[in-house]
């Protein structure tokens, strides 16, 4: 299974921007209209961007289904879900504590609900029935759309990664592997730890998608040992934060990502068609690939 | 190696531990927390030694450093028997709920010269820490207004079941964000001496504060004001912001950048002219050896690990830094919650219709 070389990201899309609290409100002002988002999908499609690599928002919904009863216009096109939304489950175990939390993501009428409420202890087989039973109420808003690789968040990787749950990895990756026939991917912001912990599971050639960029903005290990990573071990990389959110200059930003051979693909975000093709033709430049007719 | 436990293992807790797990110069022996749920998961997938009891696992350990990540209320007697034990100790915000018990714990952590830390995240973030740095190095002048906001989409609903929820247990958005700011003006231009105007109203909440606003006074003439709201869901999440105004100019910061208005060119601001200087997280953020949520987090962690190799039991957000902030929150909640107008305050409806429905 090939990636494109280059993924849409959705930040811009949800209030997120790591630079400006007041760029990110007013990005999800313009974005509160599904349309807006999908007017920007639709110029990013024009410019040849056929993946959009999406957090499992609730908003996504709305998304999908335009994507389902409009298929005929994208052929090709692919959504890359990314697992889950995390604040949706922070502010749910503020508010209710981790086990009610829990239950409020499982099927209410569901075995492990009701034990959950009753107190039993939990085997090892009903932490990985939790887990896929949340990976499929994620997953529930692609139905009929192609999803050729579903990634775990970075908060949950580096969470489970810090916690040394690496078992959980291995119940991910046979989850989506076997349910939805896709390639798991993982997000961190730590990449060689994780690709300790992936190959001591004996998951091989991993998707690794992570901050790769030329200051090392959140790049733990730093630049150098990011840099001999990529040399020499052996996964597929997916560089997100390029442009370390605007910090260096994109002809700069994308020659350095290009330069790091082993890199497949490159995500990044945008919000207008001119910015979208800039960076789709610079990627495209470097990479020296021609232009998509 | 520093032996290293962790108590209270919620939201803060469980995060905690996925960082101090990754830190190359702790050891994290073992874990503690009342629910058998996840004590259970951690030791079966994490192989995490866990106990139920704090008492246990302080009588079969051997231990270095305490974290204790429980609910507030619990922060006590927890941290009184680590050090009693001569542990260091990581304590979560906010430190006490009553000064009293926190000069203490001062007390007895100077005694046992322990190394201490609260867990007053913000001043870990780049942008904070530079606005503190301009401010003390003179850079916007003599200080005479800081205004601290919070705001965030905590409690949207008329309902919780958990400690947060529950005054008597350290909940309510006055030991859970206004103690946040609060840290931040006392981090960036230092304790305020009394607090007058103070408004505490639940918006949803039937027992705790949702919002809290007061005017903060400082001996020096200098004033304050602190707004915050965790029923406000037009925030994705927590959002933190602290505006400091000088007879110089003026600092606005975040957890994203900090904006600096000068009105003559300073020697802490090097190359930047008088005018607007903006400065961002991506070049304020120094880089932590793991992430996870926030480079502030790992931080703070790095920090009280070196603070225990270092000796240093005076370094930043220390028992008595916290103490000091703590005293502001307990002045604030020594305020009578301010009721919202009466209903009766309101002009008589004069309709026919209405007299009939009078209550």
């Amino acid at each position: 299974m090939s990636m494109d070389r280059v993924l849409f990201g959705d930040n811009q899309f949800f209030g997120v921007n790591h630079m400006s609290e007041d760029k990110a409100r007013a990005q999800a002002m313009r974005f509160q209209d599904t349309q807006a988002i999908i007017d920007v999908l639709d110029a990013a499609y024009a410019e040849g961007i056929r993946t959009f690599m999406c957090t499992t928002h609730d908003r996504m919904g709305e998304i999908c289904d335009h994507f389902r009863s409009n298929a005929s216009r994208y052929p090709g096109y692919r959504f890359y879900p990314c697992m889950p939304y995390a604040h949706k489950y922070a502010n749910a175990v503020t508010e209710h504590g981790m086990i009610e939390a829990l239950r409020q993501f499982l099927p209410k009428d569901g075995a492990l609900s009701a034990m959950l409420k009753g107190g039993a202890a939990l085997a090892s087989r009903d932490v990985e029935s939790i887990m896929q039973l949340l990976i499929d109420a994620e997953m529930k808003a692609f139905a009929g759309l192609d999803t050729p690789v579903v990634f775990m968040q970075n908060v949950i990787t580096d969470l489970l990664l810090g916690l040394r749950m690496d078992d959980t990895f291995r119940m991910f990756h046979d989850h989506v592997r076997k349910r939805y026939g896709a390639e798991p991917g993982f997000i961190t912001m730590n990449v060689p730890r994780l690709l300790d912990a992936l190959d001591a599971l004996g998951i091989e050639n991993p998707i690794v998608c992570a901050n790769i960029n030329k200051i090392g903005f959140r790049m733990c290990g730093g630049v150098d040992l990011y840099e001999e990573t990529l040399r020499t071990r052996r996964f597929r990389p997916v560089a997100m934060s390029v442009l370390a959110s605007g910090a260096i200059a994109p002809r700069e930003a994308i020659g350095y990502v290009c330069a790091q051979a082993a890199i497949e693909s490159i995500v990044f975000g945008a919000s207008g068609r001119a910015n979208i093709r800039q960076t789709k033709t610079l990627i495209d430049e470097l990479s020296g690939q021609a232009p998509p007719k | 190696m520093i032996r290293t436990a962790i108590v209270g293992l919620g939201k803060m807790g469980i995060s905690h531990l996925a960082v101090l797990r990754a830190h190359p110069e702790l050891d994290v022996v073992a874990g503690c927390d009342a629910s058998g749920y996840l004590t259970d998961i951690l030791s079966k997938y994490s192989g995490l030694r866990c106990h139920g009891d704090l008492d246990r696992m302080l009588a079969t350990e051997e231990l270095d450093a305490l974290v204790v990540a429980t609910p507030s209320k619990l922060h006590v007697p927890m941290v009184e028997k680590a050090l009693a034990k001569g542990l260091h100790v990581f304590c979560e915000k906010p430190f006490v709920l009553d000064p009293a018990d926190g000069e203490r714990l001062v007390a007895l952590a100077a005694e046992k010269r322990r190394v201490t830390q609260v867990g007053y995240h913000f001043r870990f973030v780049g942008a904070f820490k530079e606005a503190a740095r301009l401010v003390a190095a003179g850079a916007i002048g003599t200080v005479h207004h800081v205004r601290a906001e919070a705001y965030g989409p905590v409690v949207l609903r008329p309902k919780g079941s958990t400690w947060r929820s529950a005054k008597a247990e350290g909940g309510g958005a006055l030991y859970d964000y206004a103690c946040h700011a609060v840290d931040l003006v006392h981090f960036v231009h230092g304790v305020p001496d009394a607090v007058e105007g103070v408004v505490r109203h639940g918006v949803f909440s039937q027992d705790v504060d949702d919002e809290i606003y007061c005017t903060l006074r400082y001996a020096g003439g200098a004033s304050g004001q602190l707004c915050v709201n965790w029923s406000d869901e037009s925030y994705r999440k927590m959002s933190t912001k602290i505006s400091v105004w000088g007879t110089n100019g003026r600092i606005t910061a975040d957890r994203q950048e900090c904006q600096i208005y000068l009105r003559e060119p300073h020697a802490a601001l090097p190359g930047a002219g008088a005018g607007w200087t903006i400065r961002y997280t991506t070049e304020l953020t120094e880089e932590v050896w793991y992430y996870l949520r926030g480079e502030e987090y790992s931080a703070q962690i790095d920090y009280f690990a070196k603070s225990i190799l270092a000796g240093r039991t005076d370094g930043e957000n220390s028992f008595r830094s916290a103490l000091a902030t703590d005293r502001v929150v307990a002045m604030i909640a020594a305020h009578t919650p301010a009721r919202p107008p009466e209903a009766a305050a309101r002009p008589e409806k004069k309709g026919m219709l209405a007299r009939m429905f009078k209550p």
